[in-house]
C-alpha cells in the first residue's frame, strides 16, 4: 500500500481583513491530526479551503501539497481529498449500491463486483439494492466510509464526524473509521470539539 | 467554481443569467418604446409622422374614461389588500393546525384553475339566475324569476375584484408558504407566546414583519395584474364603460386602423394607472408599518384574538368554497338541459354542449398543449441554467437579476401592443412561434419565482460531498442536484404550464387572433355564448393545469416509492 503525504504550507485564512487561523502541518499516511478550537475560529473554513470550496468572501493563502503536487489551483473533484461529515449523507435518491457506485472512478472495470466486494467487507452482503434510509446508524456510517474509500482519495478530512452519533455507537464508529484510514495509509485532518475524539485518533492535536 | 474549463457548455452556463435577462427585458423595453411612439402620434406605417398630443386629447374625450380608470385603480388596490390580509390572517390563525395542512394540499389545485375559468365559475354562482340565487329561491326570498339586478358586470367592478381576490389568495398563500421556512415562524411565535401574547397576535406581530419583504414582489405582481386584467374583466367586469385595459383592446382591434393611435395612448395611460396603483400601495405599506409598530409597542397581548382568527379562516374558507363551488357550477351547467329558474338543479341533463365543443376542440387543444409545453421546457431549462450558474459562482446573483420580474410588474397590454408594432415592422407573420415566445416572457418569471428558493435551500453539503468523491460539476448537476430537486422542478413546470394555459392577451394579440387556444375560445364566449358551451370551454381550460399539478404530485411519489429519504425533501 502506497503511503500518501499531506503538507500544509503556511496556511492563512482571514475574513474581512481579520485573520482567522494560521497553520503549518506535515501529515504522513495513517496519521490523524486533530484540530480543536472554539466555534467561529475557522475550523470549517480550513476544511473547505483544503477540499476546494472555500466561499469567495474568505481570503486564504498558503500551499496545500498532496504527495508533492500543489492542490491550490485544482477544482475539488480533482484533488483526491475525501470528506466525512457529521451525518453519513448517503444520497437519498440512490440505493446503497448506487451510493458506492457513485464514488467509483469512471474508468473502474466491473463496478458491480467492486460494489459487492465493498459491501461484503463491512458485513452488508446483498444490501446493494436497499434504500439507505432503511439502514441503522452504524451501517450508514460504514457505507459512508466505504464510499469515501472507493473514490480512491489520497487524503481525508473529517468534519466533526462522530458528533451526531449516540454515545454507544460513537466508540464503534470511531474505531472502524480510524482503522480504515490507517489501513488505507491515508493522511487525515479531523476537526472536532470532543477531546475523546482526539484521544482516539492518537495523533497530534493542534489547538487553534 | 473558479476553475471551470472553457467548454462550450460551461461558457453557455456562465452567460445564462445575462441571456435570460435579455430575452425578458428586450421585448418589454422594445414593446414599451413602440407604445410610446404611436401614443404621441409617431407611426409612419399608418401615416403618423409628426409628434402630437392629439391622440391623448382624443383619449381623454372618450365618455366614461374617468370611471374606467377609477375602476382599474380600485381593482388594483382592493384585490391585493383583501387577498393579502386574508392570507396573513389565515396563516396567523391556522399556523401548525390541521387547517394549515389541508390548505397546503388545496393550494396547488386552486392555483391550477385559470383566471378565466375561475371567473366563469364565479359568474355562474352569483349571477341573478346563478346557483346561489336558485338555492335561496323561492323558499327564502319568494322569487320565482331571476331578480333584475346587475350582480356580475357591476358598475364598480366589485364582481371583478371578487373574482381576482379568489384567484390571488392561493397564489399569495403558495408564495408565503414557500417563504416561511426561511424565517422560522415557530420560534418567533414561541418566544412571543412565552411573553404572554395570544398565538394569532404573536404570529402577526413577529412573523408578518419578516415575511412581507419576502413576498413583496408577488404582491406587486398581483397589483399589476389586477389593475390591468383583460380576461377577468371581460367576464366579470363592468361593460358600460369597460375597464381601461378592455377599452384599449377594443380600440386596438377596431377595423379603423386610425384607432391604433388612441389605443397606444390608452396603453400608456394603463401603464400610468398600474404605476399609480403600485405607488399608492407603497404609501399604504408605509402607513401599515407605522400603525403596526404602534400596535406592537402598545404591548396589548390578548384582545381581538377571536375576531382576527375568524376573519382569516372564514375569509379564506369562503374563497376556497367559492372556487370549488365555481367548478361545480361549471360542471352542472355543462350538462344542463332544461333548467327552470328557481329549481336548484336542471330537470333534464344532456351532453349536447360537450359533443358540440368536442367537435371544435382539436385545434385549440393542440395549440394550447404545444404552446404550454414548449414554453415550459424553455423556461425550466433557462431557470435551471441561471440557478446552476449561481451555484457554481458560489455567490448570489447580482441584484440586476431582479429585472427578471419586470414582465410581471408592467401591464401586459402596455408592452404587448408595442411588440405587435415591432413584429409588423419586421414583417414577422403572427403565428404560434411568436405566441410561444410571448408566453415565455410571462412563464419564465413565475418559474423562477417557484424554483429559486428550493434550489438555493438545497443543503450545499450534497454537492461538496459529490465533488470530494470525484464528481465533476456537470455530473453533480445531473446525478445529484437535479434528482434531489426533481419534485420542486416538476412543481415549477406545473406552475409554468398553468401560467401559459391561462394567458389570454399574449395569445390573442401576438397570435393576431389566428392561434386559437382553449383560453381565447373560452373568453370569446364571455359575451353571448350559451351557458352550456361556456361551461364546457372553461372546464376544458382548467383540465390541463390540473393534470399538470396532479403529475407533479404523483410522479415523484412513484419514482421514489422505495426511497424514504426523498419524502418531505421539499
Amino acid at each position: 500500500m502506497k503511503e500518501h503525504h499531506l503538507h500544509l504550507d503556511k496556511i492563512r485564512i482571514s475574513l474581512g481583513g481579520r485573520q482567522l487561523l494560521a497553520l503549518d502541518a506535515d501529515i504522513r499516511g495513517g496519521e490523524v491530526v486533530t484540530v480543536m478550537g472554539p466555534s467561529g475560529v475557522g475550523k470549517s473554513s480550513l476544511l473547505a479551503y483544503l477540499a476546494g470550496f472555500l466561499a469567495p468572501v474568505f481570503e486564504a493563502s498558503g500551499l496545500v501539497r498532496l504527495d508533492g503536487e500543489v492542490l491550490n489551483e485544482l477544482p475539488a473533484e480533482q484533488r483526491h481529498v475525501g470528506l466525512l461529515f457529521q451525518d453519513a449523507l448517503l444520497f437519498p435518491h440512490l440505493s446503497v449500491g448506487g451510493n458506492l457506485r457513485f464514488a467509483l472512478p469512471a474508468e473502474t472495470l466491473d463496478k458491480a463486483a467492486r460494489v459487492e466486494q465493498a459491501l461484503n467487507s463491512i458485513g452488508l452482503e446483498g444490501f446493494a439494492s436497499r434504500d439507505p434510509e432503511t439502514l441503522s446508524g452504524g451501517q450508514r456510517s460504514r457505507v459512508a466510509l466505504q464510499r469515501l474509500l472507493l473514490s480512491e482519495p489520497r487524503a481525508v478530512l473529517l468534519d466533526e464526524p462522530f458528533s451526531r452519533l449516540d454515545a454507544h455507537l460513537r466508540r464503534e464508529v470511531r474505531e472502524f473509521v480510524f482503522a480504515g484510514l490507517k489501513a488505507a495509509g491515508l493522511p487525515a485532518i479531523m476537526v472536532t470539539h470532543d477531546a475523546e475524539d482526539a484521544e482516539a485518533a492518537a495523533g497530534r492535536v493542534i489547538q487553534l | 467554481m473558479a476553475h471551470a474549463k472553457a467548454r462550450p457548455a460551461n461558457i453557455a452556463l456562465r452567460l445564462a443569467p445575462a441571456l435570460v435577462l435579455i430575452v425578458l427585458i428586450a421585448p418589454v423595453a422594445l414593446g414599451l418604446a413602440l407604445t410610446f411612439l404611436p401614443a404621441f402620434g409617431y407611426l409612419p406605417v399608418l401615416g403618423g409622422e409628426h409628434f402630437t398630443l392629439a391622440h391623448f386629447a382624443q383619449l381623454f374625450a372618450v365618455p366614461g374614461l374617468a370611471h374606467s380608470v377609477t375602476v382599474s385603480l380600485l381593482a388594483g388596490l382592493v384585490t391585493p389588500l383583501c387577498a393579502l390580509s386574508l392570507v396573513l390572517l389565515f396563516l396567523a390563525s391556522a399556523a401548525g393546525t390541521r387547517l394549515e395542512r389541508w390548505m397546503r394540499l388545496l393550494v396547488a389545485p386552486l392555483l391550477a384553475i385559470p383566471h378565466a375559468a375561475a371567473a366563469f365559475g364565479l359568474a355562474f354562482l352569483i349571477a341573478p339566475s346563478g346557483l346561489f340565487m336558485r338555492l335561496l329561491s323561492p323558499e327564502l326570498n319568494g322569487l320565482s324569476s331571476p331578480p333584475d339586478v346587475l350582480i356580475v358586470n357591476d358598475y364598480w367592478g366589485l364582481a371583478m375584484s371578487a373574482g381576482l381576490i379568489i384567484k390571488e389568495i392561493p397564489f399569495l398563500l403558495l408564495m408565503s408558504l414557500a417563504a416561511l421556512p426561511q424565517i422560522e415562524p415557530d420560534k418567533r411565535v414561541a418566544i412571543a407566546r412565552s411573553l404572554g401574547y395570544r398565538p394569532c397576535r404573536a404570529w402577526l406581530m413577529t412573523v408578518v414583519p419578516a415575511l412581507y419583504p419576502l413576498i413583496r414582489l408577488p404582491v406587486y405582481a398581483v397589483i399589476a395584474f389586477a389593475s390591468a386584467t383583460v380576461d377577468v374583466s371581460l367576464i366579470l367586469g363592468p361593460s358600460l364603460p369597460h375597464t381601461l385595459s378592455v377599452m384599449v383592446l377594443q380600440w386596438f382591434n377596431d377595423p379603423d386602423l386610425g384607432y391604433r393611435f388612441v389605443a397606444a395612448a390608452g396603453a400608456l395611460l394603463q401603464l400610468g394607472v398600474t404605476l399609480g396603483a403600485l405607488l399608492l400601495w407603497r404609501l399604504l405599506e408605509g402607513l401599515a408599518a407605522w400603525l403596526g409598530r404602534r400596535w406592537i409597542s402598545r404591548g396589548e397581548r390578548r384582545t381581538g384574538e377571536v375576531v382576527l382568527r375568524t376573519i382569516g379562516q372564514v375569509g379564506v374558507g369562503l374563497a376556497v368554497l367559492i372556487s370549488i363551488g365555481g367548478v361545480a357550477a361549471l360542471l352542472i351547467n355543462s350538462f344542463a338541459g332544461f333548467w327552470r329558474f328557481p329549481d336548484n338543479l336542471p330537470s333534464a341533463w344532456t351532453t349536447q354542449a360537450w359533443s358540440r365543443a368536442l367537435g371544435e376542440l382539436a385545434l385549440p387543444l393542440a395549440n394550447t398543449l404545444l404552446i404550454a409545453l414548449v414554453s415550459t421546457v424553455f423556461a425550466i431549462v433557462m431557470v435551471l441554467a441561471v440557478l446552476e450558474s449561481e451555484q457554481r459562482a458560489g455567490r448570489r446573483l447580482s441584484p440586476s437579476m431582479l429585472l427578471l420580474y419586470l414582465p410581471l410588474l408592467v401591464p401586459q397590454i402596455a408592452f404587448l401592443f408595442g411588440l405587435i408594432v415591432a413584429t409588423e415592422f419586421l414583417r414577422w407573420a403572427p403565428g404560434i412561434k411568436l405566441v410561444i415566445f410571448a408566453h415565455l416572457i410571462f412563464v419564465l418569471p413565475y418559474t423562477f419565482l417557484t424554483l429559486a428558493e428550493a434550489y438555493r435551500r438545497l443543503d450545499p453539503r450534497w454537492a461538496q460531498l459529490a465533488a470530494t468523491l470525484g464528481a465533476s460539476p456537470w455530473r453533480i448537476f445531473w446525478r445529484v442536484r437535479l434528482p434531489l430537486l426533481f419534485a420542486p422542478c416538476l412543481t415549477a413546470a406545473a406552475v409554468a404550464i398553468a401560467v401559459s394555459v391561462s394567458q389570454y392577451l399574449a395569445t390573442q394579440l401576438i397570435g393576431a387572433g389566428r392561434v386559437p387556444s382553449l383560453t381565447t375560445e373560452a373568453v370569446a364566449l364571455a359575451s353571448g355564448g350559451s351557458r352550456g358551451i361556456v361551461a364546457v370551454w372553461a372546464l376544458l381550460q382548467a383540465i390541463i393545469p390540473m393534470l399538470g399539478f396532479a403529475l407533479a404530485l404523483f410522479l415523484p411519489r412513484l419514482l421514489w416509492r422505495n426511497r424514504r429519504g426523498m419524502r418531505g425533501l421539499n
